[in-house]
């Protein structure tokens, strides 16, 4: 190690955060966390209350059918540009493609039925 | 098809994320910024981001370590900081880890003398020589964790960082020639 090396190795020694500080980003994270677990359980609840009630009446059928056909569609056609997308790039193979294809499409449905 | 975490894991990982890495995250705001109220600042913001898209970044690292994006984090938020107030940090030696550090009594004047040259050395760095020399000697980064979080080469880096220590090194040969 060189001269200049050992003294900016003790200049730019680590500095630890306040306490107060700590404690004060920990109460945030823990707050933001608490409100997002929340939002979720929320959002579970009433999708699961809104899918038991719309799915009694026939009516409502034709909705989430129609979404599962437009999401298939979509899917299919996202899965082919990607695959595309990647054929025309030689460092990856066509797995990978079809790997974060199917993560994204995972991903559509997901956004979908939250 | 990978399964999606519970929000129980996620949380979970992102505490252990958390307590790993806010010493790092922390220093290297201050040695960006130069006063601990707005490293705070920065510290914050970069942890409440990384949570916001903490899944993804889980997902999309294959396993490796999430310290280069936490710091990548960080030196956006370091930059936009610069940006909106247009003027170099300001690094202050009392509030520095310096003073942490063991001297002997009778070396301290001097040493403290030398020390303060060296911060205002990398302070006067370009940017990216200065953020380079930060990750590796104050958070101790390898070349490949600082390449991440620069969004650079690994080769590059390396160049970076010598090209770093050596235009430190004339400075503060020039400096001790005025003296």
């Amino acid at each position: 190690m060189s001269e200049v090396e050992r003294l900016l190795r003790t200049a730019l020694a680590p500095v630890e955060p306040a306490s107060e500080f700590r404690d004060r980003l920990e109460a945030r994270l823990e707050e933001v966390e608490q409100r997002l677990t929340e939002l979720t359980d929320a959002a579970a609840d009433e999708l699961a209350e809104w899918e038991v009630s719309s799915m009694s009446d026939p009516r409502n059928w034709g909705r989430p059918v129609a979404a599962a056909a437009a999401l298939g569609v979509a899917g299919a056609s996202l899965v082919a540009l990607r695959a595309r997308q990647q054929h025309r790039r030689r460092d990856a193979g066509a797995v990978d493609a079809l790997e974060r294809s199917a993560r994204d499409v995972a991903d559509q449905v997901r956004k979908r039925f939250r | 098809m990978e399964e999606t975490p519970s929000k129980v894991t996620l949380d979970r990982d992102f505490t252990e994320l958390y307590k790993a890495h806010l010493r790092d995250v922390y220093s290297y705001s201050y040695y960006r910024i130069g006063n601990h109220h707005d490293a705070e600042d920065i510290t914050e913001q970069t942890f409440l981001q990384a949570y916001r898209h903490f899944e993804r970044a889980q997902r999309e690292s294959n396993g490796r370590p999430l310290r280069p994006w936490l710091i990548r984090i960080a030196h956006n938020l370091a930059a936009n900081y610069h940006r909106d107030r247009s003027r170099r940090p300001q690094t202050h030696l009392e509030d520095a880890g310096v003073l942490s550090a063991p001297h002997a009594t009778a070396d301290l004047a001097e040493g403290r003398e030398e020390l303060k040259h060296v911060l205002e050395g990398v302070a006067n760095l370009p940017d990216d020589r200065r953020d380079a020399l930060v990750m590796r000697f104050a958070l101790d980064m390898s070349n490949k964790e600082i390449a991440r979080a620069l969004g650079r080469s690994e080769g590059a880096t390396k160049v970076l960082i010598h090209r770093a220590i050596k235009q430190l090194e004339q400075a503060l040969v020039l400096e001790r020639g005025d003296e």
